[in-house]
C-alpha cells in the first residue's frame, strides 16, 4: 500500500504492507504518475509501515533512482526496517539513494518536521548496522 | 538423510501466492523457534526463490505448478527445495550473476541468487531447458532456545 504526500519541494510515498513482486508495480505505478506530475527534487520512499521487502524493492528502489537521475533528482530512503536493511546492504542499493533511519520516529505518516542539514555528515552516521 | 519432519505443498506460479509461500515456510520452520533475524532471512530467501519461477519459468506459456519441500534434518537444519517445471536456465553461471537479470524491463534487480546465497548457508540450483528448475537451500539455525 502507498499513501503519497507532495510538498513544493518533496514527495514523500509512505510504503507499507509487504513489498514483492506481486505488489511492486502498483507501487512503482503511484511514484512514477506523482513523480511526473512535478518532478520534484526530492523524492523519500519511507519504509516505516513496511514489514517485508525482497529484491523486487531493490528493483523499485533502482528504477526510482534511474528516474530521479533523468533530471537530477534526490532519492532518500526513510526508516528501513532490520531486515530492509540487510537486503539494502547486500544488493549495494545504499549506493543509490540516501538512507535514514529513525526519521520522525513512530509518528503516523503526516506533518513534516523540517530536516536537519548538513547531509553529507549525516549520510556516513544514519546507514549504519547497528543503529539502534 | 533423517528427516525429522517435513511438509510438502504445491501452488500454481502466480504472483499472489509468494506471500502464501514464504509465510507456510517460516510457519513450518517455526517449530525449531528460530531467532528473529533468522526466520526474516527464510522468509527473503524463499521469497526470491518462488519469485524467480513465477516471473520466469512459465513466461509465455500457461502458469504450471511450483512444488515446495521443507525438511527439518538433524543439528537444526532447515532443508528448503523449490521446483517448477518451467523452461529451465540455459546458462546458470549468468543467472546467478548478481544484477544480471533476463528482464530487466520489468524492473528484476537480478539479485535472486545474490540474496538467497547471502541468505542461506547452502545453495544449489539445478536445471534443464524445458524441463524445468529446482533450487535447494539449507540453513543452519542457530542455538537451542533457552529453557529447553
Amino acid at each position: 500500500m502507498i499513501e503519497l504526500k507532495q510538498e513544493p519541494q518533496k514527495l514523500t510515498a509512505y510504503l507499507s504492507g509487504e513489498i514483492d513482486h506481486h505488489h511492486a508495480k502498483e507501487l512503482r505505478d503511484a511514484i512514477d504518475f506523482a513523480v511526473r506530475e512535478q518532478y520534484p527534487p526530492t523524492v523519500i520512499l519511507d519504509f516505516r509501515g513496511v514489514t517485508f521487502m525482497d529484491s523486487s524493492g531493490i528493483g523499485l528502489i533502482m528504477g526510482r533512482s534511474r528516474l530521479m537521475e533523468e533530471y537530477g533528482g534526490t532519492l532518500e530512503i526513510h526508516n528501513p526496517s532490520q531486515q530492509i536493511r540487510k537486503v539494502l546492504r547486500i544488493s549495494g542499493a545504499d549506493r543509490l539513494a540516501v538512507i535514514r533511519s529513525h526519521v520522525q520516529p513512530q509518528m503516523p505518516p503526516l506533518p513534516e518536521i523540517p530536516q536537519p542539514e548538513p547531509e553529507s555528515a549525516e549520510k556516513e552516521e544514519t546507514e549504519h548496522e547497528y543503529a539502534q | 538423510m533423517n528427516t525429522l519432519n517435513e511438509l510438502k505443498c504445491s501452488f500454481p506460479a502466480r504472483s499472489e501466492n509468494e506471500s502464501f509461500a514464504r509465510t507456510m515456510v517460516c510457519a513450518f520452520a517455526a517449530q525449531l523457534d528460530p531467532t528473529v533475524e533468522e526466520l526474516a532471512d527464510l522468509r527473503t530467501a524463499v521469497s526470491e526463490a518462488v519469485t524467480n519461477s513465477i516471473v520466469h519459468a512459465y513466461r509465455g506459456r500457461e502458469a504450471g505448478m511450483i512444488v515446495v519441500t521443507v525438511r527439518l534434518l538433524p543439528d537444526r537444519v532447515i532443508y528448503i527445495r523449490i521446483a517448477d517445471k518451467g523452461c529451465g536456465i540455459a546458462d546458470i553461471a549468468q543467472a546467478m550473476t548478481p544484477l544480471y537479470s533476463s528482464a530487466p524491463a520489468e524492473e528484476r534487480a537480478g539479485l535472486g541468487f545474490t540474496v538467497m546465497q547471502s541468505f542461506t548457508d547452502s545453495l544449489t540450483v539445478s536445471s534443464k531447458p524445458d524441463h524445468g528448475t529446482t533450487v535447494t537451500m539449507r540453513k543452519r539455525l542457530q542455538h537451542e532456545p533457552a529453557g529447553n
